[in-house]
């Protein structure tokens, strides 16, 4: 039954193998020729791409193959091409003084092209991808900076970062005051309301601004000043212009109080070159708000 | 049930060294795992070791009952002169195929409109696409297609072979011991436990366990070869073997971690930096090649002629491509990793390899294509056919699809782009779902001893659902990946990258919701498929006693 004598198949006249499992027969085909040369051509082709390129592994090092090929000069040969496309504007770049760029129309057109292209790799990801921020992201296009919006305070911020790790990072700190015991809850939620009140916004009903102003005097004016116009040494924003970075809700204040606030920028001077980060200052300082 | 006798042991009755053993080694398991969920640093690791214990209580007690019901002699290998099949186990792989595999759409549905709309994770942990995507592959992969593989090897060996499933207790133990692991994977993933292995997910223990299982299953499809009745293997089975021997090897050499303590989920790689990406590589490709092709095929050589009734085309094409296939698809990995920090030679190796892998691919195509001539009419009125018929020719595109991405130039453009989750997609919709919808199809009613199906229209409706879906899928791939390769390389006149990543991620959006909108089609015919097969279980007549020849007429 299971071995059944080597018949022919009607339908296609061609001799089965004799062979069957659970009514399953096999046929004799021979393989097809067109196949078969496939076959072969990729194994030839493979054969030569072997000699061509880096391929037969060695004791300590692999063949390098007859076009002495390897991805490693690739990369350099790709660079160098691209940096050649960019004609002598690159090199312009790199070797002027970064005030300068933004007097010379051509240079200026070139850097902020090349900016906007680093920009969306670099930056686009936290601060949007036309500038605009994002909630604890500060928006670019306006004219209100934290840390400076001159040239060379966006170029300082680009190169050394924000709270990041260089010696020459900028650096502020806003303290967890509740968390760290430097005041109570209480106090916190009467320092919020005093917040919003420096800026026009609503505070509750029966709000005592003294007992806020008191506390804004020992806690806060330090670093934001004394009428809350805020310091860009330390970072410190300006209370009283409406702009928040984290939101202007009560609760979102509040939360800062409680448990601090230090936003991160990483910094960029070793991860980029000199003319990038002169690019990417440039950009910034022409979206909109620059000083 | 009363057992024969009517007296609770039957005279002569006696214990197997199996049933014993494993009741032991299953106490023991409860026991360990009781101590380890006590003592364990996790919740989610302690949550494991309790349904390992629970898992394994309920294994004992299932051996002792089953030893308390059944008869003083374990079943027949035969009865009457022919072979007494053990079809327990396939109907449950079925089944779990089937179970999972919805829910394995499911999730896909929902992670590819996460893409889409990424608000649709809702701030949830384990709604997060970081923990849904691996649940997705997994359980479309290991669940649905590992029990369609399960299912339809324990099936196809036993009727080529004409002989019973070897062993008593571990044709369950294989079955339920898998999906076991399945579970533990699945709720893993869930919890946040991971190794961060892709298609690797599942930590330490959970690999261990599965180690367990897949050497038990390797005996078992192996005894029961040694047992076959058949003078020769039939082709069906080297490629079930291929897969079985081959996936043993790739868990181990890809699993090979260090656990932090037994009382941790976490373990540490052996393999670090370029090496670890390499045999990761090694691991993930190999296991497309001999999870859903080997085992795939295998299918296809015993389904498609069995529904056809026509003869397999080529028996020398099948040797030929059958050595050529699991030769070359070893070495083919490193196409994963062009462009990277892996050795140039290895790249050049990787590629070859693929190249020459596109005509022993395309051997399995045509002997299943051509194994239709003189049945080719059969695709007007059978559905079941076509799904088959088709699976075949997504199995022959993605199949010249991956060598052409595999050469450098054509993957630097698709490297990383949506292209490659095109590519995979129209192999895995197209090809492994398809086969094993058409080989479910076949089996429901071959197993549950129906004559027909319930309703071929519904297949007909769940067959161009489903094709739709999968057009909408791959079309809408193609175009966003495509598209995207060519936004990262463009260069302003200037010399300045054009687009930012952002930029490219709006582009695809539309083409991500196309493709979710292919999902829920692909997702909408599987549904209907599992009505048709409840329904082919409850509404249809069995096959009369009186036919006990070929399951063929079933199919009708």
């Amino acid at each position: 039954m299971a071995q059944k004598k080597q018949d022919i198949d009607k339908v296609t006249g061609v001799s089965t193998t004799g062979h069957e499992w659970d009514g399953i027969t096999e046929l004799n085909n021979p393989l097809p020729r067109w196949w078969l040369y496939l076959f072969y051509i990729t194994i030839a082709f493979s054969a030569i791409y072997v000699l061509l390129y880096p391929a037969i592994p060695l004791v300590s090092t692999a063949t390098g193959g007859i076009l002495g090929w390897n991805s490693r000069s690739a990369v350099v040969s790709d660079l160098e091409r691209l940096d050649a496309s960019r004609g002598g504007d690159i090199a312009a770049l790199r070797d002027v003084e970064l005030v300068s760029i933004e007097e010379n129309p051509q240079l200026l057109a070139f850097a902020q092209a090349y900016g906007r292209a680093a920009f969306g790799d670099n930056c686009s990801a936290c601060h949007g991808a036309g500038g605009g921020g994002a909630t604890g992201f500060p928006n670019l296009v306006d004219d209100d900076w934290l840390w400076g919006g001159s040239l060379d305070a966006i170029h300082q911020t680009i190169t050394y970062g924000i709270r990041s790790t260089p010696m020459d990072t900028r650096f502020g700190d806003m303290p967890a005051f509740v968390r760290d015991g430097w005041f109570g809850r209480e106090d916190a939620i009467v320092l919020a309301d005093y917040v919003r009140s420096l800026s026009g916004l609503e505070t509750p009903a029966g709000f005592d601004p003294t007992q806020g102003a008191e506390l804004y005097a020992t806690n806060c004016a330090a670093c934001h000043g004394e009428t809350g116009e805020g310091l860009r040494d330390m970072g410190a924003p300006n209370l009283t212009d409406g702009i928040w970075l984290y939101g202007s809700e009560r609760e979102v204040i509040l939360e800062g109080l409680v448990n601090g606030r230090g936003g991160m920028m990483p910094h960029f001077g070793e991860r980029l070159d000199d003319a990038t980060v002169k690019a990417l200052a440039v950009y910034v300082h022409t979206l909109g708000g620059g000083e | 049930m009363a057992s024969i006798g009517a007296s609770p042991v039957a005279p002569g009755k006696r214990m197997t060294l199996g049933e014993g053993g494993s009741a032991l080694a299953f106490a023991a398991l409860a026991l360990l795992s009781i101590v380890v969920a006590a003592k364990a640093w996790e919740a989610a690791y302690a949550f494991h070791a309790y349904l390992f214990a629970a898992g394994s209580v309920a294994a004992v007690f299932a051996i002792m009952n089953r030893y308390n019901e059944r008869s003083a002699t374990l079943p027949p290998q035969e009865i009457d002169g022919k072979p007494n099949y053990n079809m327990g186990p396939v109907k449950f792989a079925t089944v779990a195929a089937m179970v999972w595999g919805i829910a394995g759409f499911t999730v896909g549905v929902l992670i590819a409109f996460q893409l889409a709309f990424p608000a649709l994770n809702f701030d949830l942990a384990f709604l997060n696409f970081g923990r849904m995507r691996p649940l997705h592959t997994s359980a479309v992969i290991f669940a649905f297609g590992g029990n369609v593989l399960l299912a339809t090897s324990l099936y196809v060996v036993q009727r080529t072979s004409r002989a019973r499933l070897a062993g008593d207790i571990t044709p369950w133990f294989v079955v339920l011991g898998y999906n076991f692991f399945i579970l533990i994977a699945g709720t893993g993933y869930l919890l946040g436990i991971t190794q961060s292995k892709e298609y690797a997910e599942p930590e330490w223990y959970a690999d261990l366990f599965l180690t367990v299982v897949w050497v038990a299953y390797l005996l078992m499809f192996m005894l029961t070869l040694r047992k076959r009745k058949e003078p020769h293997i039939y082709v069906a089975n080297w490629f079930y073997l291929a897969f079985i021997v081959t996936i043993a090897i790739l868990h181990l050499g890809n699993n090979a971690v260090i656990p932090v303590s037994l009382f941790s989920a976490k373990s540490y790689m052996v393999w670090s930096g370029v090496q670890d990406a390499m045999v990761q590589w090694w691991y993930g490709h190999n296991a497309v090649g001999f999870f859903l092709t080997a085992g795939f095929l295998a299918i296809m050589y015993y389904f498609v002629p069995k529904r056809a009734e026509r003869p397999v085309y080529s028996y020398r094409l099948s040797i030929i491509h059958f050595w050529a296939l699991i030769f070359l698809y070893i070495w083919a990995g490193p196409h994963h990793l062009h462009y990277t920090a892996l050795p140039d030679w290895t790249q050049t190796l990787g590629m070859v390899f693929s190249i020459m892998l596109w005509m022993p691919s395309w051997g399995g195509m045509i002997n299943g294509l051509m194994t239709l001539s003189g049945a080719w009419d059969k695709l007007r009125t059978d559905p079941v056919l076509r799904l088959m018929v088709v699976s075949i020719a997504f199995y022959g595109m993605s199949t010249f699809e991956g060598p052409m991405m595999s050469i450098k130039v054509v993957n630097s453009l698709s490297h990383y782009t949506d292209w490659t989750v095109g590519h995979v997609h129209s192999g895995a919709l197209g090809w492994v779902a398809y086969i094993s919808f058409g080989a479910v199809y076949c089996l429901v009613p071959w197993l549950w001893n129906r004559e027909r199906l319930y309703s071929l229209k519904l297949v007909n409706w769940h067959f161009w659902i489903s094709t739709l879906g999968i057009v909408l899928y791959i079309s809408s791939m193609w175009v966003a990946g495509i598209m995207q390769g060519l936004m990262w390389r463009a260069y302003t006149a200037l010399g300045f990258l054009e687009y930012s990543f952002i930029e490219t991620t709006e582009a695809m959006h539309p083409y991500y919701v196309i493709r979710g909108l292919g999902g829920i089609l692909f997702l909408a015919g599987a549904l209907i498929m599992v009505y048709n097969l409840v329904m082919t279980v409850r509404a249809v007549k069995p096959v009369a006693e009186a036919e006990p020849k070929s399951p063929l007429v079933a199919a009708e």
